[in-house]
Parts: C-alpha cells; sequence; structure tokens
C-alpha cells in the first residue's frame, strides 16, 4: 500500500492527478481523509509554487473609515492590504530572524548607537521611479517629525539624528539599541516615495503587488507588480482582501468556496469548522496577551499585596480552556512568553491558589468593599466572560469584585489608561525591549499600569545596548520577574492567532507575528 | 394653483427645515458622544503628541459650532466634503453606496410590495379559512425572527450546502445584471421575509374593514364575486392605509437594512453610517443622515398625495 501511496504522491507532485483522484484512490486504499489530505499537500508542496491565480482573503478588521497612509493604520485590513503594495526596509521572518526588503544589508557600530541600512540596489516604486536612501530617510522624517500623528512615533522616537550617504541610510540613536532592526519592520514604516510627503495614501511603494481598486470597508483588489525585484515569492496574478466583519459571514464565504483564506476564526467553532473537509484551521501561538491592568499609583492597587492577592486569584487554566478553548497559553504576570527570543523558562509559573490569594488579601489590609473590574465586549473576544470567571474564582478566595460593564464605543479613549483596573489586550512586539519599552518603560505614554521603576528603566536601558546574549538574557530575566511579582499586570493567557484556509492553498506556514503568515500570505502561498 | 401642487410645495417646504434641524441634532449628538475622530482612530495606539497632530489636520481643534456651519454652508452649495478619516470625497463614496443601497431595495420592494398585497387579498377572500391562516402564520413567524438569524439559515441551506447562491453579496460594477441579481439573491430574500408580514396584515385588516361597508353588501347582492368585490370596490376604498404602510417598509428598506448589511458584508449606506458613527466621522455621519431623513419625507409626501388622488372626497375639496 505504501507503495502504491508513495507513487501516487509522485504523480501529484509531477501535477499529474488532481487532489479529487488521489483523495478517491486515497480512500479506496484505506487511508483517512485526513491523513489523505495531508500527503496530498506535501506532495503538492513538494512540486513547488505554482503561478498565476487569485488569493482571496476575507478578512475581519475593515471599516468604510480605512485609508491607504500607513502612519494611520490599525486594524487588519489595511495592514493585510499595505502588505501587498508596500514594503518596510526589513521583515522579520516566523522563527524571528530578519531579511531585507528595501534594505539589501544593515549593519552596526560597535556601541549599537549608529546604523547603516543599505538600499537595495536597483528597486524601483510602483511609479516607475528608483529607491534612493532619500526616501528612506523622508520616511522615517514623517514618522518621527514634530507633525507626526503614526502609530510609530514611539518607536522611530529614539533617532536622534538622520542622515544619507550614496545609497546608504544612516540612524544615529540617542541611546544604543541592539534591536533597532526589529524596530526597522514595523508595519507603519513602508517605504514611499518622498516618505509620501506629499500624497501619504497614494499607495505607492515597493511592494509585489500593485493596487488596482480600493473600496473601503469593502474590498482591496491587487494584482502583480511585473517589476518586483524578488520573484521567488507572490505568486498569484492578483489577490483580494474582502472585508467580511460578521464571524459567521467569514466562516461560511470559506466554506461556500467564495474566500480562500479567513482570519480570526472564533475559539468556540474552530475545532467544528475544522472538521469540514474543504478547508484546515490553522493556529500559530503569538506574542499577543489578553490581561487585567491595575494601576500600581491608585488605591487599593497600590499595594503590592493586593495585587499579588488578585494575581493568585485568577484560575489562568479555566480561561484558556473556556475563553480560548484551548487556543492558547497561560501566561504568568509579564507580557512575555516562549515566543520571544531569549525568554526564560525557568521563572516559575503562577497558579491559581486561593490559600495564596486570601493570605495576601489579609496582609493588604484592605477594607473589603468590592473592587470594581471594568470590562467590555471589544476590550478582547470573551472580555465579558472571562471577567466573570475572574469574580467568581477570586470569589473563592474571599476577594470581593464588582464587574462593571462598559459600551465597546469609546472604551479605549475613556475606560482603558484611564480607570484604574480593567480588561484590555496586547498584540505582542517582535522583541522583549520593545514590549517593555511601550508599555512598561516609565515614560511610556502607553504604560498602562503606571509601572514607574527607576531600577527597571535602568535595566531596560542596559539590556538595550547590550549585545551580549547570555547578559541581555539575564537582564531580561530579572525584568520579567520584576513585573511578574511588583507590577500592576495580570496576565492570565497568551492568545493564539486563529485562520482557517481552503484546501487549494498551499504553503501555509503559521508566524508568530501576525494572523496570516503576518499577512504575507499572498507572498508566501500559492494555488495548487 | 391646484391645492395638491400647494400641499406638495409646503411639504417640501417644512421638510427643508426639518431636514436642516435633523443635521442640528445629529450634529450635537455626534459631538455628545465620547471620544471624537482623532482618538477613534488612533484607538489604543493612542499618545497625547499623535492626537494632537491628528486633531489640528483635521480640524477638530476649531469650536464645533463653526465646524457646522462650515458643513451647512457647503452642502448647502452642493459640497458634502471630505472624509475626516480617510481624506476621501464623501459624495463620491455615497453615490456608490447609496446605488448599492437603492438596488437592493428596489429588487427586494419590487418582489414583496406585489407579493404582499396579494397574499392579503387571498386572506381576505378566504377569511379565517386555511389559505388566509396559512399566509398569516407564514408571514408572521417569519417577522418573528430576527432578520440575522433567518440569514443565517438561508446562508447555510443555500450557499454552504447547496451552493445555490454566494454567501455574501459581492457586487461590483463590471457584473451583469444577471450575475449581480445572483449575488443578492439570498439578502433580497431575506428582506422580503422581514417586511412582507406587516404590508400583508395591513391590506388584510384594511380591506376587512371596508367590507364591513353598506356598499359591499350592495355589491355582493349585486351578484358579483368575492374577488370581484374586493378587487372593485374593497380594495380601491383601501388603498390609502396600505399605502403609507407600503411607505413605511420602503423607507425601512432604504435606511434599516444595517443587520442584513453586515451578515452579507454588502456595501450599502447603513454599514457606512455605522462605521463613520464609531469612528466619529462627523460629517459622514451628517450626510448619511440627512439623505435618510429625506427618504423618510419625501417617502411620506408620496404616500400623502396618493391617498389624496386615491380618494375623492380629498381629491374635490368643498
Amino acid at each position: 500500500m505504501n507503495d502504491k501511496l508513495e507513487y501516487m504522491s509522485k504523480t501529484v507532485t509531477a501535477g499529474k492527478m488532481t487532489r479529487r483522484e488521489f483523495m478517491g484512490k486515497a480512500a479506496a486504499l484505506g487511508v483517512s481523509a485526513a491523513v489523505a489530505s495531508t500527503m496530498f499537500a506535501d506532495a503538492a508542496r513538494a512540486a513547488g509554487p505554482v503561478k498565476g491565480g487569485t488569493l482571496r482573503q476575507g478578512v475581519q478588521g475593515g471599516e468604510s473609515t480605512n485609508t491607504q497612509d500607513p502612519a494611520l493604520w490599525a486594524s487588519d485590513v489595511p495592514i493585510a492590504g499595505g502588505r501587498h503594495w508596500a514594503e518596510p526596509l526589513l521583515e522579520v521572518g516566523p522563527n524571528g530572524e530578519l531579511s531585507g526588503l528595501v534594505a539589501e544589508s544593515y549593519e552596526a557600530s560597535a556601541d549599537a548607537k549608529v546604523w547603516r541600512f543599505k538600499v537595495r540596489n536597483g528597486i524601483t516604486f510602483s511609479n516607475g521611479k528608483s529607491v534612493t536612501s532619500e526616501d528612506v530617510m523622508r520616511t522615517m522624517e514623517r514618522h518621527s517629525n514634530e507633525d507626526s500623528k503614526s502609530g510609530a512615533l514611539g518607536i522611530v522616537k529614539g533617532i536622534e539624528s538622520m542622515r544619507t550617504d550614496g545609497d546608504v541610510f544612516e540612524v544615529t540613536l540617542a541611546t544604543a539599541n541592539a534591536d533597532l532592526p526589529y524596530l526597522m519592520a514595523d508595519y507603519h514604516l513602508m517605504i514611499q516615495p518622498d516618505g509620501g510627503f506629499d500624497n501619504p495614501a497614494a499607495a505607492i511603494g515597493t511592494g509585489a503587488y500593485i493596487l488596482e481598486s480600493d473600496e473601503p470597508g469593502v474590498r482591496q483588489v491587487y494584482k502583480r507588480n511585473p517589476n518586483y525585484w524578488n520573484n521567488d515569492v507572490a505568486h498569484y496574478e492578483s489577490s483580494e482582501v474582502i472585508v467580511l466583519n460578521d464571524a459567521t459571514a467569514r466562516t461560511a464565504a470559506l466554506q461556500s468556496g467564495q474566500v480562500d483564506m479567513i482570519n480570526r476564526v472564533e475559539p468556540k467553532i474552530a475545532q467544528l469548522l475544522d472538521r469540514a473537509p474543504t478547508l484546515s484551521v490553522q493556529n500559530v501561538s503569538g506574542r499577543g496577551h489578553y490581561v487585567f491592568i491595575m494601576h500600581v499609583d491608585t488605591a487599593p492597587f497600590d499595594a503590592n499585596e493586593l495585587r499579588l492577592a488578585l494575581k493568585y486569584a485568577v484560575n489562568r487554566q479555566e480561561l484558556v480552556d473556556k475563553i480560548l478553548r484551548g487556543y492558547g497559553g497561560v501566561g504568568n504576570d509579564m507580557p512575555i512568553n516562549a515566543a520571544y527570543p531569549l525568554f526564560d523558562d525557568s521563572i516559575p509559573q503562577r497558579t491559581y491558589d486561593m490559600k495564596k490569594a486570601a493570605e495576601h488579601y489579609k496582609a493588604s489590609g484592605h477594607d473589603g468593599s468590592p473592587i470594581i473590574l471594568r470590562t467590555a465586549d471589544g476590550a478582547f473576544p470573551g472580555a465579558v466572560d472571562a471577567a466573570a470567571l475572574f469574580q467568581q474564582s477570586a470569589q473563592a478566595a474571599g476577594i470581593p469584585l464588582e464587574i462593571k460593564r462598559e459600551p465597546n464605543d469609546g472604551y479605549w479613549s475613556e475606560v482603558w489608561n484611564k480607570q484604574p483596573f480593567c480588561c484590555s489586550y496586547w498584540g505582542g512586539r517582535p522583541v522583549q525591549d520593545q514590549m517593555y519599552t511601550t508599555a512598561y518603560l516609565s515614560t511610556a505614554d502607553w504604560n498602562d499600569t503606571k509601572f514607574k521603576r527607576p531600577e527597571f528603566d535602568e535595566m531596560l536601558l542596559s539590556a538595550r545596548a547590550e549585545l551580549d546574549n547570555a547578559k541581555r538574557k539575564e537582564i531580561y530575566s530579572k525584568m520579567g520577574s520584576l513585573v511578574r511579582d511588583e507590577g500592576g499586570l495580570i496576565l492570565p493567557m497568551f492568545n493564539d492567532f486563529i485562520d482557517a484556509v481552503s484546501n487549494k492553498v498551499q504553503g501555509y506556514e503559521g508566524d508568530p507575528n501576525g494572523p496570516m503568515m503576518n499577512w504575507y500570505a499572498p507572498h508566501k502561498t500559492w494555488k495548487a | 394653483m391646484h391645492p395638491i401642487v400647494k400641499l406638495v410645495a409646503q411639504r417640501l417646504a417644512l421638510g427643508l427645515l426639518l431636514l436642516i434641524a435633523a443635521s442640528a441634532l445629529i450634529f450635537g449628538l455626534t459631538e455628545a458622544l465620547p471620544g471624537d475622530a482623532a482618538q477613534a482612530i488612533l484607538g489604543q495606539a493612542a499618545t497625547p503628541e499623535s492626537l494632537a497632530n491628528l486633531r489640528a489636520e483635521m480640524g477638530l481643534d476649531r469650536p464645533p459650532v463653526t465646524r457646522y456651519f462650515e458643513w451647512l454652508g457647503g452642502i448647502l452649495t452642493g459640497d458634502m466634503g471630505v472624509a475626516l478619516t480617510n481624506k476621501l470625497d464623501i459624495a463620491t463614496s455615497i453615490q456608490g453606496r447609496m446605488a448599492n443601497t437603492l438596488f437592493l431595495a428596489f429588487w427586494a420592494a419590487l418582489i414583496s410590495v406585489p407579493l404582499a398585497i396579494i397574499l392579503g387579498l387571498i386572506a381576505v377572500r378566504y377569511q379565517n379559512r386555511w389559505p388566509d391562516k396559512m399566509i398569516s402564520g407564514i408571514t408572521l413567524a417569519s417577522i418573528s425572527l430576527p432578520e440575522f438569524m433567518i440569514a443565517y439559515i438561508l446562508i447555510f441551506f443555500f450557499a454552504v450546502k447547496l451552493f445555490w447562491a454566494p454567501s455574501f453579496a459581492n457586487i461590483s460594477s463590471s457584473m451583469s445584471l444577471l450575475e449581480q441579481l445572483h449575488a443578492i439573491a439570498l439578502p433580497v430574500a431575506v428582506l422580503i421575509l422581514v417586511v412582507l408580514a406587516h404590508m400583508m396584515r395591513m391590506t388584510r385588516a384594511a380591506i376587512l374593514n371596508v367590507m364591513q361597508s353598506a356598499y359591499i353588501e350592495t355589491a355582493e347582492l349585486k351578484g358579483l364575486s368575492g374577488f370581484q368585490v374586493i378587487a372593485r370596490h374593497a380594495f380601491p376604498n383601501a388603498i390609502a392605509p396600505i399605502v403609507n404602510v407600503v411607505m413605511i417598509n420602503m423607507a425601512y428598506l432604504v435606511v434599516g437594512v444595517v443587520v442584513v448589511e453586515v451578515v452579507f458584508a454588502y456595501p450599502g449606506m447603513g454599514q457606512y453610517l455605522v462605521d463613520a458613527v464609531v469612528k466619529r466621522d462627523v460629517p459622514v455621519v451628517l450626510a448619511c443622515g440627512v439623505i435618510f431623513a429625506a427618504v423618510y419625507i419625501i417617502l411620506n409626501i408620496i404616500a400623502d398625495v396618493v391617498s389624496i388622488f386615491t380618494n375623492p372626497r380629498l381629491r374635490h375639496p368643498k
């Protein structure tokens, strides 16, 4: 039987057998549909990418208010679209490795303060203009100057000066940063002609596809850029991003074959959907996490004993099982997990402990009045239920929690970062430094736990300048423990990205940096 | 001047005032919502610095009253302005969206209005017998289900199981009319099921009311058949209330179908308005609000004019 299957696989690889034939013959040999499906996928992958066809991605997270200005991208559809027409300097791969896009190569001075990025030779924007180091510098200027409203403002703030030198773009940082290349891969920092100053939403970039039509909140259509510099990627003739915000509409569109891939499959239906024979559900553990955040400078959360009590009072495994339906992992009250480079896995995992929670609660001397936890449906998927589960597990430890449900509308402007105890989420960052700099540095705008510790800031800065990875790992371990034991963050779970992909699409590979292969699906997949 | 022309002119003038009042109300309410466009766009990624920059760029740092009158001045000269969020021309965006909304509403109305009236007539003819009970039962059941539920049920059977119709209404101008109709088959079916009961029940009730009159008895005594009595004598006298209900349902088909648009990812006005409200894109909210109000006002005027025309006593007032 094995010989027969092997022969069939070879026939598929040679392109002489269709999926239907293969599945039928495999079934006749007594192979289960799931196994046969995997075998077919492997055989087809071995055949190598097929050029042509159209990829249709059904994506949640698009509004009629979306723009093509990369500085203002915040939801999934603009990011998915942007991956088509634009490129940053560098790309972070699934295993955290960096590779060049607009930048061909880069190098740092020994003190990690001066970084030089060499612009790829001979590449052009989709309007035919060739890409210069000047364009790169103007792009960084637009995101970092005083008029900037860019989502990447926090990332490029550390730049002291910039200059160009032939085809080299040089950045001098105020303080050393060994992770700068990772920051340059941010999806806001798309290289545009003259930095996009005259028309930031023109959708002219160096990407593998060219924008053909854009209806905000409906769909974006792209066609292959014939002049793209890399012929090994971007196999489709055309690619569509279709806005499907309704979860049921999204799964129905995939099941009925109207789209080839969807993002944000709801955990509660993921297993059911996976049973459908024409598609597979793909989950990848990322760096995103769902959190309960306490302001450490506001009573009663200024008492570390109370913070510890609440940290012990949350049943992490229950939340992963019931809110994420197993599509995720437990958190350890620090924003870092194994998906990050230089993660120290020897830090003990905190678990639900009623006795310890009660002890810490008693030691905190709290007056027993209800502690108000604010939540909303939009805080993260399942936030209202998660708050209710937290309330119950805290109740068992004698800690009175009161849930206050807030409207989704205005949650991020009125509740998050304003109220002392609420539900929230973080998307995670490619490296530890960026995550800590974004939300745990004393001076960070998004320090949503109001965690201000000089010794922590010092460690962060020294780790940033440290080029010896062993020493860096040690510093990060200490920082993680400090946030875990004294911070205002209750981090019960890291959520997976859950996509569903039609069997027609080949080459799918999970990427912890983002859903839909970090939105590189139009580049890295193909249709068999 | 003919009294009807005068009435229409009066109604139109009043309607214009009403539109301005509605726009002021919409503006005030949108302003009263927490947060503004800058905060809504930047969301969790907002910093005080980027917020201030974005506000200045959108002109949100100026007082609300100034902004409202600027908008009013613009719209009176036919300029709807550009969206705060993506700088796209609002008139162009609305044109496409409105065309889609009207396309969906037109086909739903074209099928549902005659169907509702015919079913209503049949129900009257066989009052309290099985056809009446069946028609009422089915239409009342379909109106009692939430529209998204009907939509999901139809999607499950006709899109996912049978592959007869697409699960979402992906239409574009490059498609032929037949392809477009195929694309909107399921949303049209849902809308028909939703509006049918109201119009059917009203037709039935209005005609039954007329059927109590003495002249109906006379017609019956003349020897006219059941349907002839209804068609010639009862129906013409029941048109006014029926037209009113038909117009209310047509207005609903234009302005109230956002849930159906979401489920079928149909790019109509409702979805556009909801997105704009969420992002506090005030000029877009105002433009949509005024158009919706205008649709209601115009359909109401039509309903009034039609009821006057169908009633000789109103048509020739003493």
